[in-house]
């Protein structure tokens, strides 16, 4: 099948190749929104890629008080890494570095499951003998005592199997001021479904990698077929209108939620149109054997 | 489906053990069957025809209509179903119970609730002393479950209580609270004496509660816990409007400092 074009925005007939990842989902509540933002967005931070920094994460939404478990307004943040063993240490780490150090914070589990992650049952040792167990509504807490009054945290927290990490969009354009309008279009309405989250600075990433490079010791290296200065130069997948690209990235609970969400950033970019936005729209892949879900974008057309 | 209706036909002429008449135990039983069970360990035991008119239904589903302060162990050890009874009863209802709930319109006699591991126990008057504490020789009380009494409490309610949320909306005797090891016990009535004596872990919840200050308890000053908004939304999903106290500063005593000094009881 050829290549599309959608309300005059070429739409590849490629397909995003994204991968089985494990993950958690976490709320943090605080005495006020602000505070829960700001442990959620320490906690979230360096967590762009599972390859440099172990996880990848983000803010899912932001929650009202009547959401939460101890009725005070919270964040949901949702955490993905490539293995069980790798994400229960970073869940510990940013949770007991980032979380319990902020201001009247408080961390729950927000995803119900059999598979279990440690959080309070491990962070409690914290409390040097003075921690509190405390176990209502069949859920444990963990009460911590800290120098703002109590660190209270939840024992276990649920862990899925089903998560799904590198939903994408690659998004082209002439201009690189009406590629980030496209992009900045598509991140918003991401932004606004849920169990999704894009790791990257503001949910859109510049540095687009392929599998692989010249030096034996990167795993990773740049997308020079995609990049615009190298047309002409290196093997490059982009026509001569092309001036800028940028990629989203998408992980999610589940491969409804990654495909929901790339429709939803897909329908945004047509709706801004080519003038204002993107020219072209692709989605990143490796081929089709390296990862078993496959979002094709002409199934994703709004 | 209906339930199970077992109905009072006479007084027993003596104390009569209740603990087989629970859910699971009455399952895939038929009516003779269930009517024959003995009732006390005599030579001539009561059998459960002797006292109640059964009339057939779920026996997930237990209702027992009229009762007497000489039916012992009602619901002890039950697991699963329902049970509800009309009227007072005598010693250790819902002893040892493990899951399901049992909801008592009337008082009950001493011991109701005595380690008491799961499930909910619903006591519409008052109960009698040693409320969800162990029976001489053991050495904890309640380790699970929730128990509601709407009614006064005797004397040690929640003596040694280990894990579990225990609340009293009327009045409670001494020593509430005694020695225990961990655990909720929610008091919302005036108190007799001081609570928490020797208590070593655990929260004792003083609702409106002002109490003769226990000797050996130091006042941490006053707080808004999170952990006391955890508590108050339970509270409030099994109906509990008084809740809502607990999600203002409330005062915060740590003892018993004669043993370890990790138990608290909160002022609210």
């Amino acid at each position: 099948m050829r290549d599309m074009s959608v309300k005059g925005i070429m739409v590849e007939n490629s397909f995003a190749e994204a991968f089985d990842m494990r993950a958690t989902a976490l709320i943090i509540t605080a005495d006020s929104a602000e505070w829960a933002r700001q442990a959620a967005t320490a906690m979230t931070g360096f967590a762009t890629s599972v390859i440099g920094c172990g996880v990848e994460g983000g803010i899912d939404r932001e929650l009202a008080g009547t959401e939460t478990p101890d009725g005070r307004p919270g964040v949901r943040v949702l955490l993905f890494a490539v293995s069980t063993s790798e994400l229960q240490k970073q869940v510990l780490t940013r949770v007991g570095q980032c979380v319990l150090t902020s201001v009247g914070s408080a961390c729950y589990g927000a995803i119900e499951s059999e598979e279990k992650l440690k959080l309070g049952a491990a962070l409690r040792y914290f409390g040097d003998g003075w921690q509190i167990s405390k176990k209502f509504g069949g859920r444990h807490y963990w009460r911590i005592p800290v120098m703002d009054g109590e660190f209270v945290c939840e024992a276990v927290i649920g862990m899925t199997k089903a998560a799904v990490g590198g939903g994408n969009l690659i998004i082209m354009g002439a201009h690189p001021r009406n590629v980030l309008k496209a992009a900045e279009a598509a991140a918003r309405r991401i932004d606004a479904a849920h169990d999704v989250i894009m790791p990257f600075p503001g949910g859109i990433v510049r540095s687009g990698s392929k599998v692989g490079s010249k030096y034996k010791t990167l795993v990773a290296s740049t997308n020079d077929a995609y990049c615009p200065t190298l047309k002409g130069a290196a093997k490059s997948k982009l026509g001569a209108e092309i001036g800028c690209v940028l990629e989203i990235v998408i992980d999610g609970l589940s491969a409804e939620a990654v495909g929901g969400a790339m429709r939803a950033g897909l329908a945004a970019i047509i709706r801004l149109g080519p003038e204002k936005g993107a020219l072209r729209v692709s989605a990143g892949n490796y081929g089709g054997k390296l990862g078993r879900h496959h979002f094709h974008l002409r199934e994703l057309l709004p | 489906m209906r339930p199970l209706i077992l109905t009072l036909k006479k007084d027993p002429d003596r104390r009569i053990d209740l603990s087989g008449l629970v859910p699971e135990n009455l399952q895939g039983r038929s009516e003779k069957a269930i009517a024959r069970l003995p009732l006390d360990l005599s030579q001539d035991p009561l059998e459960v025809g002797d006292i109640f008119r059964l009339r057939m239904g779920d026996p997930m589903s237990l209702r027992f209509e009229g009762a007497s302060e000489r039916f012992d162990f009602v619901g002890a050890g039950m697991a699963s179903g329902e049970i509800i009874l009309d009227g007072p009863v005598g010693a250790q209802a819902g002893r040892l119970m493990r899951g399901g709930r049992l909801h008592i319109r009337g008082d009950v006699g001493p011991c109701a609730a005595s380690r008491l591991a799961g499930g909910f126990l619903e006591i519409d008057g008052d109960a009698g002393d040693n409320l969800g504490g162990p029976l001489p020789g053991e050495m904890a009380g309640m380790s699970g479950g929730v128990v509601i009494v709407r009614g006064d409490v005797g004397p040690r309610a929640g003596h040694r209580l280990r894990r579990g949320l225990l609340v009293v909306e009327g009045k409670s005797g001494k020593e509430a609270g005694s020695r225990m090891i961990a655990g909720t016990l929610v008091l919302r009535g005036r108190l007799t004496g001081a609570p928490g004596p020797l208590m070593r872990r655990g929260t004792i919840v003083l609702i409106d509660g002002d109490c003769l200050a226990p000797p050996m308890f130091a006042d941490c000053g006053s707080h808004r816990l999170v952990a006391a908004s955890l508590l108050a939304s339970e509270l409030e999903r099994l109906g509990l409007g008084f809740a809502r106290k607990l999600r203002r500063p409330l005062r915060r005593l740590a003892g018993d400092m004669s043993v370890s000094g990790k138990g608290e009881i909160w002022l609210a």
